[in-house]
């Protein structure tokens, strides 16, 4: 059997990544999870955090989900995220224009609308985090 | 005889109406491209999105008891039809056609008794379903992707018939939009949406007694928090994805129509160009023979 297990990241929009890794650590809604070749079957729900892919033993990829599904195979790993940012791709200003454009709703946001506006806000400050303690690793 | 001025300022304003609608057809070329691309780029989803929830009501004992998004609630009686079709006209018999369906349906379900709520989705459905059902109408949702649809955009709808069918304010949900088959064909489709129905049901009818069994025969996944609580999650999400792929069918769908529809006008239009253009010269002509006759018969009778 192959070492590898094809990893498949797709949002609604997109099929995001799709490729064989030999490792990827999933956000669960329980508790991260990792997931290798040969990993028993599973149905997930996952919470906001990061994906981090594994190539030789080192993360070389990490991802931001807000949520979302992950399904697991022995063979493969499919999540389908509500959104999807790899972090290598953003950079901190704009994420912290969108916290605080988000903020900005949030506060000007009717009783009705409270709700989504905050978790709205949740994800990009949880965005935000992320994007620090990767720059601090 | 027609006059020569008018006929050239006729021939002049077909040739800057061909302009314009060989102009709309190339945009509509243009975008029906971009919206394929973005069909395309969202099936992967909606693809895996099937096959997770295939795996999870496998697992589910079918009938009452389940979700009610996907067993239904158990009653009939009031549907909830979303009409899909576009903010802007000149794109052939799109909206029409989807409008006909419709009518079809809800003249169908009100024969049978039943009470028959609409939500449009672009202005032009509203527009004409308003001429004879005005009171069925609740909503309307407009400028839907104006530049880029998105999955939030789908979100919006499916959001407010999630909040509709949790207050009890319909039984069974249908959309009705065009599928899109060519930039020449695209096919009216109703599809129900709440009760899910998952394309391979049928063969779950013997639910209830071999429920073991079939635990045995599966029990492949594992869930993680558990069934019934993902299924929470991922019904709704289902309900949105669905309304997002057909909200990008029908965008796909209504590019393809204009541009046909277009194309059509300004092939119209140049076989128009040419009859006017023979008339003028033909009428230039006779004018001609006219004057000269006129001049040779004045030299004649000096």
């Amino acid at each position: 059997m192959a070492n590898t297990v094809e990893f498949e990241l797709v949002a609604p929009e997109e099929l995001l990544f799709s490729e064989s890794v030999e490792l990827v650590v999933v956000p669960g809604a329980e508790g991260d999870f990792g997931v290798l070749p040969g990993h028993s079957p599973l149905i997930s729900t996952l919470r906001t955090g990061v994906i981090a892919v594994y190539e030789n033993d080192t993360v070389n990829r990490r991802i931001f989900v807000s949520g979302g599904f992950a399904e697991v195979t022995p063979e493969r790993c499919t999540v389908l995220a509500d959104e999807a940012v790899a972090l290598e791709s953003v950079n901190r200003s704009d994420v912290e224009e969108r916290v605080e454009a988000d903020r900005d709703l949030f506060d000007a946001a009717s009783d009705d609308d409270k709700e989504n506006a905050a978790a709205a806000l949740a994800v990009s400050e949880a965005l935000l985090l992320a994007l620090d303690t990767v720059g601090q690793a | 005889m027609p006059n020569l001025k008018d006929l050239r300022v006729r021939i002049d304003s077909v040739k800057s109406t061909q302009k314009i609608t060989s102009a709309m057809k190339m945009v509509a070329a243009a975008k029906l491209r971009r919206a394929q691309e973005q069909a395309e780029a969202a099936r992967p989803y909606s693809e895996r999105m099937d096959r997770m929830l295939g795996s999870l009501a496998e697992g589910l004992p079918t009938g009452a008891g389940g979700p009610e998004l996907l067993a239904g609630n158990g009653k009939n009686n009031v549907h909830l039809l979303v009409v899909m079709t576009s903010d802007r006209g000149l794109c052939g018999g799109f909206n029409s056609s989807i409008v006909r369906g419709a009518l079809q349906i809800i003249r169908r379900l009100l024969d049978e008794g039943k009470e028959v709520k609409v939500l449009c989705v672009g202005r032009k459905g509203r527009d004409i379903l308003r001429r004879d059902f005005r009171s069925l109408i609740l909503d309307t949702f407009q400028d839907l992707g104006k530049k880029r649809l998105s999955f939030a955009d789908a979100k919006t709808v499916s959001d407010r018939v999630l909040s509709m069918f949790e207050a009890g304010e319909f039984d069974v949900c249908t959309i009705i939009y065009n599928r899109f088959q060519s930039a020449m064909t695209q096919i009216v489709t109703p599809q129900q949406l709440i009760p899910f129905r998952a394309s391979d049901e049928s063969q779950a009818d013997d639910a209830s007694d071999s429920v073991s069994s079939n635990d045995s025969q599966k029990a492949v996944y594992e869930f993680e928090p558990d069934e019934q609580e993902i299924l929470e999650d991922l019904l709704p999400r289902n309900l949105s994805v669905q309304l997002f792929r057909a909200l990008l069918e029908n965008a796909a769908s209504e590019q393809g129509a204009r541009m046909t529809a277009m194309d059509n006008a300004t092939r119209n239009a140049g076989e128009m160009i040419d009859d006017l253009t023979i008339t003028y010269n033909r009428t230039r002509q006779a004018f001609i023979t006219k004057e000269l006759i006129e001049i040779i018969s004045g030299a004649e009778a000096l």
